[in-house]
């Protein structure tokens, strides 16, 4: 929440726009789909924007776009205030300024060693080797993994939180001005999941944009201060995640779900305990706690 | 990017006649077609063979422009084919259109060239016939029950209809994976569309790595789920959907005789 306010005070220009992007597979065959209609998003530069909705509500369509990989079949999508579909466009620009990490990252490795693979981004670049070695170190340690243990060995050797991991190293690599994460923590126990939501607050941080496409509540409203909600190829609703997850019956009318502080906290208030609002479980426990408090005293 | 340009042995699910008909009466007469389209002698011939082509798919609606796009991918094939017999056609002492060095283009081999080339799309259009309106199951069922008389000699009818479901099942799923893996070199800063042959072809190794892990990976789960389910070959397996010949499939079988008569008479 503060973050992205500070950054939209800071920067006047979204480091990324997208107006009434609609988008068609397979037009003009009897296997036509629309996936996305009059989409318009603005990501500023320095917020955690989550976009989440039900699956195949044009979430993974929508972020293809962000980078240029998909062309819009109509509307217009702008990095850094330049056109990517404008008559000589930079795309490979935007791809770089845009990090793109797709779902299940870990099946893009190809290379014999993780440094090799790390290396192929910058390498693509047209950097030296010595700043193509210095971005790999630099993103291996973005990711917690010791370049000198793991710099050597094969990508097909590691486990496959550390193969994520790699692949996000790979990314992070091209020093993007944003990340895009589809679904990072799918397929991660606990604890990678954990430490994964953690090194992407620490990359925010660090001053890189995030968005984080998801269907897990908890993680939009942990990290989150722009909540957009997508369904059936259009943004439904957009805002501060309070103002989103407030909204109670729009979610479940498209399948989604609250965050599962805000259902506690509902559940207790139900049954009796004056306990206010929560996203996050830090928010529920200092509420609960405070109502636990308030009823001890006789307030 | 994509393949999304792909129409050869696409299925296009639909309720016509055709795509009603017993898959056999289809491989059948597909084949059967086929054969036809070599012993059609004259470009009137090949008229005819058009006319009748159209006419099967107005039967199947289907339009025959969606057929057409599936031959774009063959364009450069059928150009090469056409030059190649404008200029060395067996024709002894043809009228000569033009030279190119040694090269003689006559008018006989450019009529040669222009034929196997209507005869090629012709071809391809027919056979994407059956694909369009057969869907990969049926056709494989049919393929097994008309192998089945060839079981005793050693055939291994089932196998071969079991790998080859499997083979048409899992092409739609790489090519979209090949799509998805080239996005995601993409986004790392990969060019597929730039420099000599070379260049090209190595830019795609790092596409083709992650391809072949995931399609090893992907078989290894499908052995699993079918052992789980008790797949041991084909004998005394029994199907749910057992072939039956109907009354259009006897009619299909006349419009064939009588497309095979016509050949013959042309020939005669």
């Amino acid at each position: 929440m503060r973050s992205w306010r500070r950054g939209a005070r800071a920067v006047a220009e979204p480091l990324l726009e997208c107006l009434e992007v609609s988008h068609t597979y397979r037009r003009g065959t009897p296997f036509e789909a629309t996936a996305l209609q009059g989409v318009t998003v603005r990501i500023v530069a320095g917020q955690i924007v989550a976009i989440i909705g039900p699956t195949g509500s044009g979430k993974s369509t929508l972020i293809q776009h962000f980078n240029g990989l998909l062309r819009p079949s109509s509307g217009v999508v702008r990095v850094n205030g330049m056109d990517l579909w404008a008559a000589g466009a930079d795309r490979r620009r935007a791809r770089q300024q845009i990090g793109l990490v797709f779902q299940f990252p870990e099946y893009q490795l190809f290379e014999e060693t993780v440094r090799r693979d790390v290396a192929y981004g910058p390498r693509n670049l047209g950097l030296d080797e010595v700043a193509v070695a210095e971005r790999v170190d630099e993103a291996l340690r973005q990711v917690g993994l010791d370049p000198h243990r793991f710099g050597e060995r094969s990508p097909f050797t590691l486990s496959g939180g550390e193969m994520r991991r790699v692949a996000l190293a790979g990314v992070l690599a091209m020093r993007p001005q944003a990340l895009v994460l589809d679904e990072p923590t799918a397929g991660l126990d606990p604890r990678a999941r954990r430490e994964l939501l953690d090194r992407i607050e620490a990359w925010h941080r660090q001053g890189i944009t995030i968005v984080l496409v998801t269907h897990n509540m908890d993680e939009a409203a942990r990290l989150a201060g722009h909540v957009i909600v997508m369904h059936e190829g259009r943004v439904v609703l957009q805002g501060a995640p309070a103002e989103v997850f407030g909204r109670e019956a729009d979610l479940r009318a498209i399948g989604l779900d609250l965050p599962l502080a805000a259902r506690l906290v509902r559940e207790l208030r139900r049954r009796g305990l004056a306990v206010g609002d929560a996203l996050t479980m830090t928010q529920a426990r200092r509420a609960i706690l405070t109502a636990l408090r308030g009823r001890d005293h006789g307030v | 990017m994509g393949f999304s340009g792909l129409t050869i042995g696409q299925y296009l699910p639909g309720g016509s006649i055709l795509h009603r008909l017993d898959p056999r009466t289809k491989i059948i007469g597909v084949t059967g077609l086929v054969v036809m389209l070599f012993f059609v002698p004259s470009f009137a011939g090949l008229g005819g063979f058009a006319a009748l082509v159209l006419a099967l798919f107005a039967v199947a609606r289907i339009s025959p422009a969606y057929a057409l796009r599936g031959i774009r991918p063959l364009i450069v094939l059928l150009v090469f084919t056409a030059l190649l017999n404008t200029f060395f056609a067996p024709v002894a002492d043809g009228h000569v259109l033009f030279r190119f060095g040694p090269l003689m283009a006559t008018m006989e081999g450019l009529r040669t060239g222009l034929f196997v080339a209507a005869r090629l799309i012709l071809l391809v259009v027919v056979t994407s016939l059956m694909t369009f309106t057969t869907s990969p199951v049926e056709l494989t069922d049919g393929l097994e029950r008309l192998l089945r008389p060839f079981q005793r000699l050693g055939v291994p009818g089932h196998e071969l209809a079991m790998m080859t479901t499997i083979a048409l099942r899992f092409i739609p799923t790489l090519l979209e994976e090949t799509d998805k893996i080239m996005k995601a070199q993409m986004a790392r800063g990969a060019e597929f569309d730039r420099g000599g042959v070379l260049a090209r072809a190595r830019a795609f190794v790092p596409v083709l790595v992650p391809l072949m892990v995931s399609a090893f990976r992907r078989s290894e789960d499908l052995a699993l789920a079918m052992e789980a389910r008790c797949y041991r070959g084909g004998a005394g397996r029994t199907r749910m959907n057992e072939l039956r010949w109907q009354a259009a499939d006897v009619v299909a079988f006349l419009v064939m005789g009588a497309a095979a008569a016509a050949v013959v008479w042309v020939r005669r």
